[in-house]
């Protein structure tokens, strides 16, 4: 396929730890079009920032690469060398963070670290600045210019984490990876930065890896929705599909529990009953055996392998297995 | 009696001022939401109340009881009945002791040797739903979530009357979150607790908190039951903040009204609403300073108040 810009085909990522291997990821895979927006969704432990990490090769000492490849451009990045990898990075792959406060460098100015980025640029230091000013102004802070010479505690949470877009932006990336962008925003703030982002993505035509626990953001931005527990993959699809038509019991419980679709006030919410389950000692069977009210005796015997439902959508779910019916 | 009277507490940080009078009042068993936008003052109001921050004027009462300005010596007892529960789950824990000495440091500090620690380590441990093993790890071996939750058990263990809770779930998953409301709205149930909740997340309010004030620039600009401000709110700032919640349906048409600007500089106070100039309602009349006005529980400061 042509249009594809990322792949991660069957990607499995271990830890070496004292307890034994922690298998952080198992059998991951999915893509990303050209300019499309894929939201990833899944609790804390489910292998998101593992798998940001293995994209942008930036992974601890103890992480072992067990199998897989992350094709990017038709290149496996797993396999190039650091060198190249560099070059990728904030060139052709950026990210944004979670935490805009944590992002830029408390002693320089934004007008000196925006100039910083551009250190592969040839360009005369009047035009970065310039360039600057104009990527600042795009993501809508007011007096770009003047506003160059101040340092990130003069600005807002809001403004700082524009600012860390307008970075990543800078280079025109084919790829923007956002780690919960918004997580440390107010509601008005979140709804700015995920407008900001629309019409950033429209412009730039870039793709979105946007990583979040909040289904709401994730149904207003995403095209397609990868929904992953306990470093799997357990469904994936069109946003639509997704919202409303969950084909895996644990994304099914999972939106049941965000309390923005319970209008009236409840005493109880819900939640899903259980822990994940440890990494380091995977039970057999499907891995959200244990949680799931549906579980039958074939969960426990066999993995579920992830299949493709209709166009565009697949689940690692027995129930929807053909012989499940029988 | 309220069990918490706020007055007119007012907070400067050298020429800036954070807090230019907040009044409100908790009940026994009583949740109250304080929303808006960062850098609105909510987290300074609630340790000024917890006497961590300075409040130079206004006041504080607990219980009837004058707490504002009180000396560390006379507020050390009031700790046990006013609990705080910290935004940074991790920051907030000393990286160098273990889960149970965190735990189990405020009956250290209150002096109560009659209890037996590792007991009581287990059954917190065991309220918020974490492992008993857990008492052996330090704060870096948790994740978030985890540790969130042993600032929830730190928070209760001395069953207070209240707890300030700043931002409880910021960062949790869904079903966590879930987990943490139903224990704190339990908790309320059966020992009568009462909760000031800071929080960016509508939805947390909307099923937590019976009352809610919506601040801005360090004032009070609207307050009332929940279910009132949800279904009607009255002033412009309260409507833009609600119209922004996402919601988690790919279909959802929201009518999302559009906030003007950036928060002004609160070393430059603008004149008249300090809304004005932002406010997408504004009116000709709005360059006259609002007073606080209360109708049937519901208080306002709006000058063009939206019906």
């Amino acid at each position: 396929m042509t249009d594809t810009l990322l792949e991660i085909d069957r990607l499995s990522v271990d830890y070496e730890t004292a307890r034994g291997d922690l298998k952080a990821l198992r059998d991951i895979s999915f893509d990303v079009r050209k300019g499309e927006i894929v939201g990833i969704v899944g609790e804390s432990g489910c292998g998101k920032s593992t798998l940001i990490s293995s994209i942008l090769r930036l992974t601890a000492p103890n992480t072992r690469f067990r199998q897989g490849e992350v094709r990017f451009r038709g290149e496996d990045l797993l396999q190039l060398p650091e060198r190249k990898m560099r070059d990728l990075r904030g060139a052709d792959i950026s990210i944004v963070f979670q935490d805009p406060m944590q992002t830029h460098n408390p002693v320089l100015s934004i007008g000196q670290q925006m100039l910083d980025i551009q250190h592969r640029s040839k360009a005369s230091k009047a035009d970065k600045r310039a360039r600057a000013a104009q990527m600042l102004g795009a993501v809508g802070i007011p007096d770009p210019e003047a506003r160059l010479d101040q340092f990130p505690h003069e600005f807002s949470g809001g403004m700082r984490q524009r600012i860390a877009i307008a970075m990543a932006l800078m280079s025109e990336p084919d790829l923007l990876i956002a780690d919960e962008p918004t997580t440390a925003l107010d509601a008005t703030l979140e709804v700015q930065i995920i407008e900001r982002l629309q019409e950033l993505q429209q412009e730039f035509d870039c793709a979105i890896l946007f990583i979040s626990h909040h289904l709401g953001v994730i149904a207003e931005l995403c095209d397609r929705v990868v929904v992953m527990y306990a470093g799997a993959v357990v469904e994936s699809g069109e946003v639509r599909e997704i919202f409303h038509d969950p084909k895996h019991p644990y994304t099914r419980r999972l939106i049941d529990c965000d309390p923005g679709h319970i209008k009236e006030r409840a005493r109880v919410l819900p939640t899903i009953p259980g822990e994940v389950p440890d990494l380091a000692n995977l039970p057999g069977g499907c891995i959200f055996r244990d949680r799931c009210d549906q579980a039958m005796p074939r969960c426990a015997a066999e993995v579920p392998p992830l299949e493709q439902l209709k166009d565009g959508h697949q689940a690692a779910c027995w129930l929807n297995h053909k012989e499940a019916a029988e | 009696m309220s069990l918490l009277d706020v007055k007119d507490l007012k907070t400067s940080y050298g020429p800036v001022n954070v807090l230019a009078g907040v009044s409100f009042t908790v009940e026994q068993g009583e949740t109250y939401a304080l929303v808006g936008e960062s850098g609105s003052g909510k987290t300074t109001v609630i340790r000024a109340i917890a006497g961590l921050a300075p409040a130079q004027e206004g006041s504080v009462k607990f219980e009837g009881r004058e707490i504002r300005g009180a000396s560390e010596r006379e507020l050390r007892p009031l700790r046990k009945d006013i609990a705080m529960m910290f935004q940074d789950p991790v920051g907030s824990l000393s990286p160098r002791l273990t889960i149970r000495s965190l735990i189990t440091e405020p009956y250290r500090i209150q002096g109560m040797k009659e209890r037996d620690l590792d007991a009581e380590a287990k059954r917190l441990l065991e309220m918020v739903n974490l492992p008993a093993h857990f008492a052996d790890r330090y704060p870096y071996q948790l994740s978030g979530g985890q540790a969130r939750r042993v600032g929830v058990a730190r928070a209760l263990a001395l069953e207070p009357k209240l707890i300030l809770a700043d931002e409880p779930t910021a960062g949790l998953d869904v079903s966590v979150q879930g987990e943490l409301l139903n224990l704190m709205n339990d908790l309320r149930e059966r020992l009568g607790l009462a909760m000031v909740i800071i929080t960016h997340n509508l939805n947390v309010v909307r099923h937590v908190a019976d009352r809610m004030g919506i601040m801005y620039l360090g004032r009070l600009v609207e307050e009332g039951t929940t279910e009132a401000i949800f279904k009607e709110p009255r002033h412009p700032y309260t409507r833009c903040l609600l119209s922004a919640n996402p919601e988690p349906d790919p279909d959802a048409r929201l009518e999302r009204i559009a906030l003007k600007g950036e928060p002004p500089s609160l070393l430059r106070r603008p004149k008249g609403c300090e809304f004005r100039e932002r406010c997408p309602f504004a009116q000709e009349i709005c360059i006259q300073t609002p007073q606080w006005e209360v109708a049937n529980g519901h208080g306002l400061r709006c000058l063009a108040p939206l019906s």
